[in-house]
């Protein structure tokens, strides 16, 4: 670990003006300090800003602060009443101790895991831009198969994004200069292309201050999480689902994925491909058709194909049934 | 000293009449209180308050090379860096538990991110700084990295656990011969042991007299390690291990710690804590190899089973000559009258390996329980009648009597326990909803051994005993049925009895490994307490066998004397020993058991939970129900694990270990285990040792994976011979529909 300098942002304005890396549960930021895959020269600690607050906002939404840790916010009653999907994405993800720590803010910043990124003996392109992919006819598992690049195919092993993205979030951001942003999360996260070293549309010093949910959606939600055991495992492959019947069809179908891609991956097509139609497995494999046009598997995730087109089928399955 | 050495069949003894009733109790662990308060000392908390200094380990980032320098100016100009350590001496992973031989790294590098230097430092935090500036050349060299695509390059080691080769009449005749002929190939992968507490050390000098806490389980072949490493007698190091977090055969030799913890304290010339990381202990430590294992069964047309091979291959380091025993329990668990079981070591450039947790048998099994379940099927036969038709009568081997084999008496308890009866007939016929429902069963066996150990019984004048030996308890409950065995056989309260572990300049021990541990230095207890008896009786001028004890008093016809009258003020110390004998060769001696899963496979995902898992085990007395039970416990988690997640990844390209830490090395977690059951059944091995006790802490771990592959099989009608059974394997094979509805 380098030795760092530590500030204490007093308000949010401070926060920006101090010119550092935000450090808020520090679950991930810590780990990869230590490896020194992450060496910031300076932390600026946030967890005495006051964005702890879940609240309504004027259109019927919530606004929920960006160090509402994982566990007060899935277990706030009205996420688990309006906002399933997200309470359960939650609960799928880490540990009861990690959660106790972990925030909204720093859970959609949370850095892949990646076992070369986290070697720094190894080419990681996203660790050291230029030094290769250790990924790429390595061991590549839990690795990506839609929007990956010949420079990376990492994956972004959020859970709770994955929701926030079917519920069509979007966080609320304050830059250094003091301005700030709202920006929809279909958007904040970039693919890595030829710089997977740059994850997110965010500038440096730019802090979340908030993720903003529109008022709940009608439709039976789902998250289905497929791991390689019960708990404590990041996503092979998730699926976040809202969907709505309207007599035997489908009126409105949400659908994001997680353990796929470097982003929680949401393509409007497959969505597309299922409203008007009627439930039936036919129908949901030409969904997974669509999405899964493009994908393109690196010897150990190849199973990842299948995989995401049999939870995809069957959560689709669950989430229509008794129509 | 009283010794007692095993050379024929133990008669009753004061275990067996329980006059004190402590003996075979779940009694709470004797250290517990201290354990759960925080209280307990393990190796890295000792020296508080102490000035001391602060040692991190400097990888060396390359799968094979020879070093060229190590340049530490950067890390040495550092503010608060005290020392760097270099060299020779310097350990590149741990030491085998065969002999007192160091792996010293004489100026090469022989696995990826084997320790090259040590950085000691005032804070921990600027020593880890530090190491990170130190920079390694190395001309790199060409690595060995996988066994798959060398098979056959092999070598019989003749420095292993058992011999390389177990041969009996001429199996490729009988084979080619059989009425029916099972010829399978299965694979395990590396796995680690991953025991909670890393590797630690604290070392300290004193003129040339060096004292070391280091998390150690065979302390008195450490101490000479320790000694060898670090280039001094042994005479002059103190070894000690009062409290170990989990040592699962990973520190029977030491860790590359002990000896660099040392060196870093002579260089700065005060004591030096060095605390591998998470990192570290996967990749600077010991590992189990990963196995290739043929198994061919010749039978008859009515399922006899008349020959048996068990043909593996593994990996080891270059020279190393201990391998993964995975034919240990095939040696002699079925019948047939031509045998081959044959261990190969290939060379790989990987971390070396060593003992895990039941070595042999919690890989073999794997395979062979699985082929039995594959024979079974294949007959149509239900699998248990199918072992009972193939139950030995005798060593198939040797051709000696079983010292005491219930094997079949815990199939059979099992079976009546988990409904057997009930079991789907026909695989993948049993469903609820999502879930494909199946059971398997498998047997256990796990080779005893006992060894030489000692202990001192000191009587205080009040009548209080305390046992001493340098024996350890690396977290399997060792100090509490000391405890119960000295409180058993002298009729005190156990609140009258103390156990002092873990220190050299205690008696000599067995140390703890291969399950022996309980059986060797228990014995040793017996012996020296018997001794104490004898001198009672001595003093009160009457037989032995004459005198009761209880509550510490002596009870010889209508007398009862309290021991503090016996002692008339005195002190007084008697050491007894244990050695093997005669019955270890006259007999064949195994612990035996049973295990019972059923499991429920995702028909979406191939995701695989198991759903209830009970183990029914047969291991001579027991000494303590609830630490017995515990035991099991872990090795039925652990054979879940090794059933469905546990993978050590080597990458084939550079020998990196990828999966180096418990995030991503998959470990059950809580949810992935059902409540447990274990069944210990009444018995005595007579054979064994004179407390009639077998091994127990490698038991359950058996053939447990192999009953859950059997459950899965079931299940789906899968067969996955590649272990661990993960959904990737699956899923080409499940059923097309998917969801509940299907
Ligand atoms: C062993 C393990 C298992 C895990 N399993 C899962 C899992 O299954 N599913 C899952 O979803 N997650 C999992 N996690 C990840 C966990 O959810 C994240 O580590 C956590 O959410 C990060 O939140 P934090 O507050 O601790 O972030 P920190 O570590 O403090 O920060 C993470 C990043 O976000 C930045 N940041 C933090 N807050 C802000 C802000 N307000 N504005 C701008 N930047 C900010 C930091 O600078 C840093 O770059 C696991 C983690 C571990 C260690
Ligand atoms: S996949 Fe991305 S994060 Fe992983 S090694 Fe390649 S570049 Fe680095």
């Amino acid at each position: 670990m380098r030795p760092f300098e530590y500030a204490r942002a007093g308000d949010v304005a401070e926060a920006g003006r101090l010119a550092g890396r935000f450090i808020a549960g520090g679950t991930n930021l810590l780990d990869l300090m230590k490896l020194e895959v992450e060496t910031p020269e300076k932390l600026v600690d946030i967890t005495r800003l006051p964005l702890r607050g879940i609240e309504e906002t004027d259109d019927g939404g919530l606004r929920i602060g960006a160090l509402v840790t994982n566990s007060d916010l899935a277990a706030e009653p009205c996420i688990r009443r309006d906002y399933e999907v997200l309470s359960r994405a939650l609960l799928a993800g880490a540990s009861g101790q990690l959660r106790n720590k972990a925030t909204t803010g720093g859970n959609l910043l949370q850095r892949t895991r990646c076992n070369y990124f986290y070697e720094p003996s190894q080419p990681c392109n996203k660790r050291e831009p230029g030094s290769g992919c250790g990924a790429i006819g390595g061991f590549n598992r839990i690795h990506a198969v839609l929007g990956a690049s010949k420079h990376c195919i990492a994956t972004h092993p959020s859970d709770m994004a994955v929701a926030m993205r079917v519920l069509d979030a979007a966080v609320e951001t304050q830059k250094a200069d003091g301005s700030s942003r709202t920006i929809p999360l279909g958007e904040l996260y970039r693919l890595p292309g030829e710089t997977p070293q740059i994850e997110t549309v965010l500038e440096p010093g730019e802090l979340i201050t908030a993720v903003r949910l529109p008022k709940p959606r009608a439709g039976t939600q789902r998250y289905r999480k497929v791991r390689d055991r019960a708990s404590y495992a990041f996503a092979l492959v998730s699926v976040a689902a809202i969907v709505r019947m309207e007599g035997s069809t489908i009126a409105e179908a949400g659908l994001a994925f997680g353990g796929l891609a470097p982003m929680p991956w949401r393509d409007a097509q497959v969505e597309a491909a299922l409203v008007g139609k009627e439930p039936t497995m036919a129908n949901f494999d030409k969904a997974a058709d669509i999405l899964l046009a493009e994908a393109e598997g690196q010897g150990g995730n190849d199973f990842k194909i299948p995989l995401a087109r049999r939870t995809l089928k069957a959560v689709l399955a669950d989430a229509t049934k008794g129509a | 000293m009283n010794k007692h050495v095993m050379n024929e069949a133990i008669g009753e003894t004061r275990l067996d009449r329980a006059t004190q009733g402590v003996i075979g109790k779940g009694v709470d662990r004797y250290e517990g209180k201290l354990k759960v308060s925080g209280k307990a000392p393990y190796a890295y908390e000792h020296l508080v308050g102490e000035k001391v200094a602060y040692g991190f380990v400097v990888p060396g980032p390359v799968g094979r090379a020879k070093v060229t320098s190590i340049d530490t100016m950067a890390a040495q100009s550092l503010a608060g860096v005290l020392a760097v350590v270099s060299g020779d001496r310097v350990m590149h992973s741990s030491a085998q538990p065969m002999g007192p031989d160091v792996p010293a790294m004489k100026g090469e590098i022989y696995h990826y991110n084997q320790p090259v230097a040590l950085v000691v430092a005032e804070s921990f935090e600027i020593a880890r700084h530090a190491a990170s500036l130190v920079k390694v050349e190395y001309e790199a060299l060409e690595g060995r990295y996988e066994i798959e695509s060398r098979r056959g390059t092999g070598r019989a080691s003749d420095g292993g656990p058992m011999a390389a080769d177990t041969k009996r009449g001429d199996f490729e005749k009988a084979f080619a011969a059989a009425e029916v002929q099972f010829d399978r190939t299965y694979t395990t992968p590396a796995y680690h042991a991953a025991a909670m507490e890393p590797h630690s050390s604290v070392a300290k000098w004193d003129g040339d007299q060096l004292t070391v806490w280091s998390s150690c389980q065979l302390l008195d072949l450490n101490v000479q390690q320790i000694a060898n490493g670090v280039g001094i007698d042994a005479s002059k190091v103190r070894l000690l291990s009062p409290y170990i977090g989990g040592g699962f055969g990973s520190k029977l030799g030491i860790g590359p710690d002990a000896v660099l913890a040392s060196l870093g304290a002579r260089e700065v010339g005060r004591p030096v804590k060095l605390a591998l990381t998470r990192q570290n202990v996967f990749q600077a430590t010991s590992r189990r190899g990963e196995t290739i294992q043929r198994v061919r069964i010749g039978a008859t047309r009515d399922g006899r089973i008349t020959c048996f091979a068990h043909e593996s291959e593994t990996a080891n380091a270059e020279g190393e000559g201990f391998f993964e025993p995975s034919g240990i329990s095939t040696v002699f668990l079925y019948p047939g009258s031509d045998r081959l079981v044959t261990h190969r070591v290939v060379t790989t450039d990987v971390l070396t390996t060593s003992a895990v947790r039941a070595p042999g048998e919690a890989t073999g099994m794997l395979a062979t329980e699985s082929a039995l379940d594959e024979l079974a099927e294949m007959f149509g036969i239900d699998p248990i009648e199918f072992r009972r038709k193939n139950e030995p009568e005798k060593d198939p081997q040797e051709d000696v009597p079983f010292s005491s084999r219930r094997l079949l008496e815990c199939i059979d308890e099992g079976a009546k326990r988990f409904g057997w009866s009930d079991r789907p007939k026909t695989p993948a016929s049993r469903r609820e909803g999502e879930w494909l429902i199946g059971w398997g069963m498998a047997s256990a066996s796990r080779a005893n051994s006992l060894m030489a150990s000692s202990a001192e019984i000191e009587m205080d004048p009040a009548g209080r005993a305390t046992v001493k030996t340098s024996m350890t308890d690396i977290g399997t409950g060792t100090y509490t049925i000391l405890q119960q065995i000295a409180a058993e056989m002298l009729g005190l309260p156990l609140d009258h009895v103390d156990v002092l572990l873990g220190d050299t300049s205690l008696p000599e021990s067995s140390g703890s490994g291969g399950s022996w541990g309980a059986n060797s230095a228990g014995s040793s207890v017996y012996v020296a307490a018997e001794a104490v008896v004898a001198e009672f009786a001595k003093r009160l001028g009457v037989e032995a066998e004459t005198l009761t004890l209880k509550d510490g008093h002596a009870i010889s016809g209508n007398r009862q004397i309290p021991f503090s009258e016996i002692l008339e003020g005195e002190t007084i110390r008697v050491t007894g020993k244990i050695e093997p004998g005669d019955t270890s060769n006259e007999t064949n001696q195994a612990s035996y058991g049973a295990h019972f899963a059923e499991v429920a496979v995702n028909a979406t995902t191939g995701e695989t939970r198991v759903r209830r898992l009970l183990t029914v085990g047969a291991a001579g007395r027991i000494l303590n129900m609830k630490t017995a039970t515990s035991q099991c416990y872990g090795g039925q988690i652990w054979g879940i694990g090794y059933a469905l997640e546990e993978e050590l990844v080597v990458d084939a390209r550079n020998g990196l270990i990828v999966n180096h830490d418990l995030a991503e090395y998959h470990v059950p977690v809580h949810a992935d285990v059902p409540k447990l059951d274990v069944v210990l059944l009444e018995d005595r091995d007579p054979y064994a040792s004179p407390l009639a006790g077998k091994g127990i802490g490698e038991l359950a771990i058996a053939g447990v994976g192999a009953a859950i592959n059997n459950a899965i099989h079931n299940a789906t009608g899968i067969r996955i011979r590649d272990y661990p059974v993960t959904m990737d394997k699956l899923l080409p094979h499940l059923p097309e529909e998917v969801g509940a509805a299907a």
